[in-house]
This record gives C-alpha cells, sequence and structure tokens, in this order.
C-alpha cells in the first residue's frame, strides 16, 4: 500500500519504468479505499470494475508505447459533479441518485487520453453549495487529519482520500473556493485556474459565471502537471478560453528572486486566527528569504465579495438547477396530483436545505422589482473588484494570503449558522469574481495539528507565477503526510 | 353607439431555415421519430453547453436589415425562467435586455390603397421548445424534443396596426420579406410562422390605449382575421356594458370562433430575467454587417419593379408571381431558358394557378423544372404542337416534371403537318358533311366552325388549327 504515499508525478514514473503495473497502484487505491472508507467517507461510488477494466487497457498502451505522459496509468479521483459516461453523477444529491450520463465532461477526457485511470466519485456538498461537505445527501466526509473535524467543502471528498492517500491525485470544482479552502483544511495542495482555461462541458453547474475545475494532489508539480493535461481551448463550452501558454510545469523552478508579492492587509483583519495568521505571514517571510520583495496593501472592496457572490451564484444556481424537476432523470416524488404538485414534491423531497436556501435566494435576487437592486448591483460590485485586483496587479506578480480565517472546524458546527459560514469564504471568493488563478500549498498546523493553507493568487493567466512561487515556498519544507495516510 | 378604435401590435415567432439547431449540431429537419434529433444540449442534460450556432445571427441580421432595423453590434442572451415540461432545462435562452435588433419599420399597402408604416419594436432571438405528446392509451404525457432548440426569431411590432386588414397586410409584408431572404418558410399551419395578437380598443380620438389582451394560438390569416374581429367585439361589449377589460392571455379556438382567457396579470409568471452565463455577448463588427449587407438578395419591391421594367410584365402578372418567392424563381430561371417572359407569366398565371387550386397545394410545393416548361413553351412557338395539346402536355410537367419533347414524341402529339393525309381527312368530311358545306357557301360562315372540330376529333386533336382552316376555306371556296 505504500504507493498511494507517492505523488501522482513519482507513480506515473515508476509505472513507466515498469516497476509497478497500472493494475497494482490501482488495486492499491482500491485496498486503500476499502480499508479507509469507513472513516474517511471521501467517496460516493467507488467504479472497481471499471478501474482495472481500464488499467488493462492503459497497461496495454503504456507497454506498446503510444501512451509515455506522466499520469498514464495512475489512479485518480472525480468529484461527483462531473459527469462520466456510464458512471452514476449525483452532486451528492438525492435528486440526482440514479443519474447516469451519456457523456463524459471534458476535463476528464482529457485526464483518459492521457492514460488516468479512474478510481470513483468523491463526495461533495451537494451541488456544491457548502464550504463542509456535510451538505451531502449521502453523508458527511471527514478530515483525515482529524475524523472529529470536517474537510471543508466544497470538494471536501477529492481533498480528504488525496490527503488520506486512497488515490495520488483527484479533480475537485471550484466556485467560490471549494478547491482551496478544503485544500488547505487537508493540508493538500490545489490550484483553481483561470476562469476559461479548463472546460466546463459536462461539469455540473453551480454558478456558471464562476465554476472552474481544478487538480487536488499532494503537492505544486502534481497539480501543474495535471492542470496541463486538463487544460484544452473546447468548442463545447462557449467561455472556454484559446491559451498558447499551458506549458505549466515549466514553471516548477525554484527561484522567487525578484518576484513582487503583495498581502493585503484586508486578508489579515477582525476574523482571522491568530495561528493562521502567524503561519501564513512565516511563508511570506520564507519567500522574502528567498529573494521575494513582500510588501502589504490595501486590496479593497474586500467585504463587498461575499454579498455580491451569494448574490450571483444562487442567482445563477436558482436557474441551473432548475432543470432537476423530475420529469426527464432523477428523483421524482412518489405520489402526486397533477404537473405543478409533482415538480414541488419532487424537489422539495430530492433538494437538502442549503441547496433549497440559495435556490430560493436565487430566485428572490431575480425576480422583477428586485433584480436592479440585488443582481445588477452585484455585477457592478464584481466589475469593482476586478478592478481593484487589475489594479493591484498592476505592482505585483502574486498576492499572498490565507485561503481560510481558520483551520477545519469540528463537525456539525458550521450549518445552523449559514451567514458565519459564508464569511468563511471570504478570502477565496473575490478570486472566482474576478476570474483569477489561486493556489493553496500547505504551511503549517494549528496547536491541534490541523493543517493551514498558504494561498497565492495570480493576475488572469498568470498560473505560472503562482505555480513558480508555490513550488518555491513548497521547497523550504517537507509534504506532511495525515494521520491517516 | 360611440366609435371605437381597434389597436393592435404583433408578435410574430419565425423558425429559422437552419440546417442545425440554435445551440448544438442537431439537425432541424421536420417529421423525425420522436427524440431522434437531439443531444445532450437540446435535452438540457446537466453538464452540457449551449454554443450558438452563427447562421441564426446572419439570418436575424438579415431580417433585421430588411425590415430597417438597428443592428445591435455588442447584443447579449439573456435566460427566461418558467417551468413547463417541454422546456428541458426549465429556463429559455432568449434575449431581453440587447435584443439583435431594435427600432425598424416596413411599408404595408392598405385597403384604400395608400402607404402606412408599421414600426417593429424589435427582433430577438431565442430557442423553441419541444412538444408534449398525450399518450391515448395511458394517463401520461410524453415529451418530443426534437423541435427543442430549434432557431426563432420573434418580431414585436409596435401597435401601429387599427384594422384585420393591415394585420393581414403586415404579415403578408413580413413573409414575404422573409422568404426571399431565404431566412424561413413561414407556413402559418405547420407552425414555422406563429402570430400572437396584442389587441386593445379605445374610442376615436382618445389619446391613451385601453387595456389589451393577448391572443395565441392562430394558425392561419382567417383564424387571424377572426380572431380579431371577435376580440374587438368582446372588449367593445365589456366597456359598453360598463365593465373592463382584464389584462390577460386568451386563446382562440377558430372552430369555435370564440377565445378563452388563459392567464390574466395577476398570475402572470416572474420569468426572472438574467444574462446567460454559459455564452459570451456576440459582437457584430462592421465588416461581418457589411458583408451580410451586401450579400441580401433582391426583395419583392425592387423584383417587382425590375418585372415591370425588364420583361414588360403587366403590373397585375409581377405582383401575383413576386407574391411568392418560389413562383418567381421559377418564372426568372423559366424566362432565362426561353426568352419569353409573357408566356412563361401565362403559363403560371393560368394554368399553374388552376392545377394548383385543383390540387390545393401551395406554390412552394411546385416541383416542375423551369426546363421543362422553357422546352414546352418552345414546342409550341415552333408550332410542333397545337395550344391544346400543349395544356394536356403542362399537365404531365405539372405532375411528374416531365420532359415535354420526349412525351409528345412517344404519344404521337405533333401537329399534322400539310402532308397530304390531312388534306385527305379534310376532304373526307367535306364530303360527309354536306349541309354544313351547304350553309357555308349560303353565307353562315360559322358553319366552318364545326368542321374543324370534326376534323380535330378525326386526327385526336393533333392537327393545326390555323392549318385546317386555311385548308377548309381553299376546299369550301374552291
Amino acid at each position: 500500500m505504500a504507493l498511494m504515499s507517492l505523488t501522482a508525478v513519482e507513480l506515473g514514473k515508476k509505472i513507466q519504468a515498469g516497476e509497478v503495473t497500472v493494475e497494482e497502484a490501482v488495486r492499491d487505491a482500491l485496498a486503500a479505499i476499502q480499508s479507509k472508507e469507513s472513516q474517511i467517507h471521501g467517496f460516493v461510488t467507488v467504479d472497481e470494475e471499471g478501474a482495472l477494466r481500464q488499467a488493462a487497457k492503459v497497461q496495454q498502451l503504456i507497454d506498446d508505447g503510444t501512451l509515455t505522459g506522466p499520469l498514464a496509468g495512475v489512479p485518480v479521483a472525480i468529484k461527483d459533479n462531473m459527469c462520466i459516461e456510464g458512471m452514476r453523477t449525483t452532486c451528492s444529491s438525492k435528486i440526482l441518485h440514479n443519474f447516469v450520463p451519456t457523456y463524459t465532461a471534458e476535463a476528464v477526457i482529457n485526464l483518459q487520453k492521457a492514460g488516468a485511470v479512474i478510481i470513483g466519485k468523491t463526495n461533495m456538498d451537494e451541488f456544491a453549495m457548502g464550504s463542509t461537505t456535510e451538505t451531502s445527501a449521502y453523508g458527511e466526509t471527514r478530515n483525515p487529519w482529524n475524523t472529529a473535524h470536517v474537510p471543508g467543502g466544497s470538494s471536501g471528498g477529492s481533498c480528504a482520500a488525496v490527503a488520506a492517500e486512497e488515490c495520488p491525485y483527484a479533480l475537485g470544482s471550484d466556485t467560490g473556493g471549494s478547491i482551496r479552502q478544503p485544500s488547505s483544511f487537508c493540508g493538500v495542495t490545489g490550484i483553481k485556474p483561470t476562469y476559461g482555461t479548463v472546460s466546463r462541458y459536462g461539469l455540473i453547474a453551480y454558478g456558471s459565471s464562476l465554476d472552474q475545475i481544478g487538480p487536488v494532489a499532494k503537492d505544486v508539480t502534481d497539480c501543474a502537471t495535471i492542470l496541463e493535461i486538463i487544460s484544452s481551448h473546447d468548442a463545447k463550452d462557449s467561455t472556454s478560453v484559446e491559451r498558447e501558454d499551458l506549458d505549466f510545469t515549466s514553471a516548477l523552478v525554484d527561484d522567487v528572486k525578484g518576484m513582487k508579492i503583495g498581502i493585503p492587509r484586508d486578508y489579515l483583519g477582525e476574523g482571522l486566527d491568530a495561528e493562521v495568521r502567524d503561519a501564513v505571514l512565516a511563508a511570506a517571510k520564507a519567500l522574502e528569504a528567498k529573494g521575494a520583495i513582500v510588501e502589504e496593501f490595501d486590496l479593497s472592496l474586500v467585504e463587498y465579495a461575499i454579498p455580491a457572490y451569494y448574490i450571483i451564484a444562487c442567482a445563477e444556481a436558482s436557474s441551473n438547477l432548475a432543470r432537476f424537476d423530475g420529469v426527464k432523470y432523477g428523483y421524482r416524488t412518489q405520489e402526486y396530483d397533477g404537473l405543478h404538485n409533482m415538480y414541488k414534491k419532487s424537489r422539495s423531497e430530492g433538494f437538502g436545505a442549503e441547496v433549497k436556501r440559495r435556490i430560493m435566494l436565487g430566485s428572490f435576487v431575480l425576480s422583477s422589482g428586485y433584480y436592479d437592486a440585488y443582481y445588477l448591483k452585484a455585477l457592478r460590485t464584481k466589475a469593482l473588484i476586478k478592478k481593484a485586483f487589475d489594479e493591484a496587479f498592476a505592482k505585483y506578480d502574486v498576492i499572498l494570503g490565507p485561503a481560510a480565517p481558520t483551520t477545519a472546524p469540528e463537525l456539525g458546527k458550521s450549518l445552523s449558522d449559514p451567514l458565519k459560514m459564508y464569511l468563511g469564504d471570504i478570502y477565496t471568493i473575490s478570486v472566482n469574481l474576478a476570474g483569477l488563478p489561486g493556489i493553496t500549498v500547505p504551511c503549517g498546523k494549528d496547536h491541534k495539528g490541523l493543517p493551514i493553507g498558504l494561498q497565492l493568487i495570480g493576475d488572469c493567466f498568470q498560473e505560472k507565477k503562482i505555480i513558480q512561487t508555490a513550488y518555491a515556498f513548497e521547497q523550504t519544507r517537507a509534504y506532511e503526510h495525515s494521520p491517516l495516510a | 353607439m360611440k366609435q371605437y378604435e381597434t389597436v393592435i401590435g404583433l408578435e410574430v415567432h419565425v423558425e429559422l431555415a437552419t440546417k442545425t439547431k440554435i445551440f448544438c449540431s442537431c439537425s432541424t429537419a421536420f417529421g423525425g421519430a420522436p427524440n431522434s434529433h437531439t443531444c445532450p444540449v437540446c435535452t438540457g442534460m446537466p453538464g452540457s453547453l449551449p454554443v450558438l450556432n452563427k447562421q441564426v445571427v446572419e439570418y436575424a441580421i438579415a431580417v433585421g436589415l430588411a425590415t430597417n432595423c438597428t443592428i445591435t453590434q455588442h447584443c447579449k442572451f439573456d435566460r427566461k425562467n418558467y417551468f413547463y415540461p417541454d422546456n428541458p432545462q426549465n429556463y429559455q435562452i432568449s434575449q431581453l435586455y440587447l435584443p439583435i435588433c431594435r427600432d425598424g419599420r416596413i411599408e404595408i399597402e392598405t385597403a384604400e390603397g395608400g402607404k402606412k408604416t408599421i414600426g417593429i419594436h424589435e427582433i430577438h432571438m431565442e430557442e423553441d421548445a419541444g412538444k408534449l405528446v398525450h399518450d391515448e392509451w395511458g394517463e401520461n404525457s410524453l415529451v418530443d424534443f426534437n423541435r427543442s432548440g430549434v432557431p426563432l426569431i420573434e418580431i414585436v411590432s409596435e401597435p401601429d396596426m387599427r384594422s384585420a386588414e393591415e394585420v393581414i397586410a403586415y404579415l403578408e409584408k413580413l413573409r414575404l420579406i422573409i422568404q426571399y431572404l431565404g431566412a424561413s418558410d413561414c407556413k402559418l399551419q405547420e407552425g414555422s410562422m406563429r402570430a400572437d395578437v396584442n389587441l386593445s380598443v379605445r374610442e376615436v380620438g382618445a389619446a391613451e390605449f385601453g387595456t389589451r389582451t393577448e391572443m395565441k394560438n392562430l394558425n392561419s390569416f382567417k383564424a387571424i382575421a377572426r380572431a380579431i374581429e371577435g376580440e374587438r367585439e368582446r372588449q367593445i361589449d365589456l366597456i359598453e356594458s360598463g365593465e373592463s377589460v382584464v389584462q390577460e392571455t386568451r386563446r382562440w379556438d377558430d372552430t369555435k370562433e370564440y377565445s378563452y382567457a388563459m392567464r390574466s396579470k395577476e398570475d402572470a409568471q416572474d420569468y426572472r430575467y438574467f444574462p446567460e452565463p454559459d455564452l459570451v455577448p456576440i459582437v457584430i463588427e462592421d465588416a461581418w454587417l457589411d458583408r451580410i449587407r451586401e450579400a441580401q438578395p433582391e426583395l419583392r419591391d425592387e423584383k417587382m419593379a425590375r418585372y415591370l421594367e425588364e420583361y414588360k410584365l403587366p403590373e397585375y402578372d409581377a405582383e401575383i408571381i413576386t407574391g411568392d418567392k418560389h413562383l418567381a424563381d421559377l418564372f426568372e430561371a423559366t424566362t432565362e431558358l426561353c426568352g419569353a417572359p409573357k408566356k412563361v407569366s401565362n403559363w403560371l398565371m393560368g394554368e399553374t394557378m388552376r392545377l394548383m387550386k385543383e390540387a390545393d397545394m401551395d406554390p412552394e410545393n411546385l416541383s416542375f423544372s423551369p426546363e421543362n416548361l422553357a422546352k414546352l413553351i418552345k414546342l409550341v412557338e415552333e408550332r410542333v404542337i397545337n395550344s391544346s395539346v400543349a395544356k394536356e402536355v403542362f399537365e404531365q410537367i405539372f405532375k411528374e416534371d416531365m420532359d415535354p419533347e420526349k412525351y409528345v414524341e412517344e404519344k404521337g402529339l405533333k401537329t399534322m403537318a400539310d402532308d397530304g393525309a390531312l388534306r385527305a381527312t379534310i376532304e373526307k368530311i367535306v364530303a360527309d358533311n354536306p349541309q354544313s358545306v351547304e350553309d357555308y357557301r349560303s353565307g353562315k360562315k360559322k358553319a366552318i366552325g364545326f368542321l374543324v372540330g370534326q376534323t380535330m376529333k378525326a386526327t385526336q386533336g393533333k392537327a393545326d388549327p390555323g392549318m385546317v382552316n386555311q385548308i377548309l376555306t381553299e376546299i369550301l371556296q374552291g
């Protein structure tokens, strides 16, 4: 079972070298899942049969020299909001309990072409709405560092599975921090790329204008490698951007000399846990010691990001989730009286409380008479936030800060106060509103032994700068395996 | 009784003639097996995303230019949210905030022979919904998504029309413009053109509009005219009896000639429009606009003027022929081949119209080729066949697009030449009908008609009547 403690790239090398077979790697992942799932519950679906079948095919293609890429034969887990042909895709919701897509998400296709072997689908907050993975209809995921704590969310299953070493890497999605915050809580590395870099085709939408797929892995090298593979210009996604600078691994250079790093003072104020602040500032010092120029500045508008985000994301979600109505697929109520009663009962029974809350909020802000006061104002705020970042990036290459104000909270403590939970997204959501890339790397632990994450934010299309900075920082400390690894 | 004025505005939906749907590459062909022209996008499957078909934008711009609209060079799509099973995503992708065309106008001819300008408020692009099919055997309804995602434009007029005649004239004009552009076939019966009528009445001279109703389910010009008349009377009756008109949507039942309230403004839905985040704004550069403008085909009014000028057709002929794009195309192609515009026009205005009426068909379903009609015209001109044979041959062309030369050859329909045989036949007829000969010679010149008829009968109509006349006269006078 030692294979799962390797990074994806290390495992890929061993497979290419013939030291490990794809089947061995896959069986190792399946065994880890078998032994740890009762404690972690990172997966909604494990596809043992499919994974072994795929392993044989990939092995053949590696043997005949067709597949030579770094991730060929390496097992991967996919967040359960990405469609995979023939594999149940639930978004951790009861309303999609039986939904089996006939098509595969473009990002997953890109992985498959590179020889990835999908072992299963990871748990998440229902429809990616939440910060703890407790809103899943299939039970919560637990933090591998301390199973009394949440893994964060919404990509909590993906991050916990990587931290628990049930699989070497996973895909997550990030609408308001859903990759970066759980990566921080689970002590792993995750990237949310620039909006438009990874195709959203086949990703079940939450907030369409904010959603991006990204990698979750043990280190920056893995994340850059995975991102390079999943990024593509996709004609099926109109918001997909044609980029020629997708060679993210070229930025894996241990050098930050002269790199200008700004720390928003707004990110260090009230609400930030002292241990988190200390760890983040220590990371900044470490970068400074390597030659980076670090200074604090005022980003402004930070407090407006949360209301703007929840209005835009919920408005889009209220419309995106309208299709789940019990008519064509998914959950339909048992007994009903007429069409409207069928809609109402199916949706009332099929969606969980947080999803219903956001659908109602989104429907409200789009209603006639409220649109200008809420939605339009939120769009204007979004534009102003983007402008504030533009000004910051005129001065800095990278913005540095925490990924979350605290370390992982205990299970069961967050959902009773949704507003407080929403405030926990303060450092991540403005990145989505502005469409920027962000990366989280582990930078320490609190007194309870829970991981703390460092967030680096780049300007649009400047993934390489944050990858390079994160890589340089990563060289200053060793990767810490979770107790459940 | 007070004098009332009817105020009418129209919302016209036109299905565009693209080969594929507006947001996916599924076929728009009509009549496939249920759900055979579908994919994850047009069935609203989770994770699917729309990709705009550029041809839809081009058609919308073409219609906008032809109706004197301003083109919105930076336009967007919006989502219109409502739940209905024929609407797979439970939202329709449409345009509210920045429609592609605005502030247009077209000119119609009024019943009095004058001209009137009807304003076009806007034209926007949107997707069609699927179709609900009610299971005749069970308690279920089924959904066919073949039509889901078929591109539509909605043309919203200003409330500038005052009578059913003006509405019909406006619709006819719009239909011709769009047909000429090739943007749609605009068939009301098949639903590729659908009109909703917004109607209110007010006292003549009143400054304010009355409360309007919207009428749906109007699928022929006749139904539209009847519905307007019915709704006008209903509203006047309400006002006269001291009640007020309720702003509502009504459904016209053309067999009962009555409309039913569908929903009132109070329970009107809030569509919660917002910009479609899955599509990027459409930027229409000047160069693109110029290219479409340059590619605009000749429209009806220009074509009519040209027919009078270039082909010297009578105005009546020109009006009828240009009144249908297919007919006009047929006319021009045939004229090009035979060089006899008036003759072509005669065949189209006469026999073609007659046979179409008999078969109850529309000009767009005409299936004969210009080549065969041109050949027929030549056969008559060169006196290879006479005009009554030509009519018989034309019926074959009309029905089966038969090659007239071949047909005439095979059936032996060529006019008999004066090769002695015709003269012998006529001499025999003259000998057999002494009474007629007597009548002719005694001054009843009309008697020759009977003899000509007998000759035609004896030759199964193949003789050239002029020649028969000539030979008969020679014999009778000789």
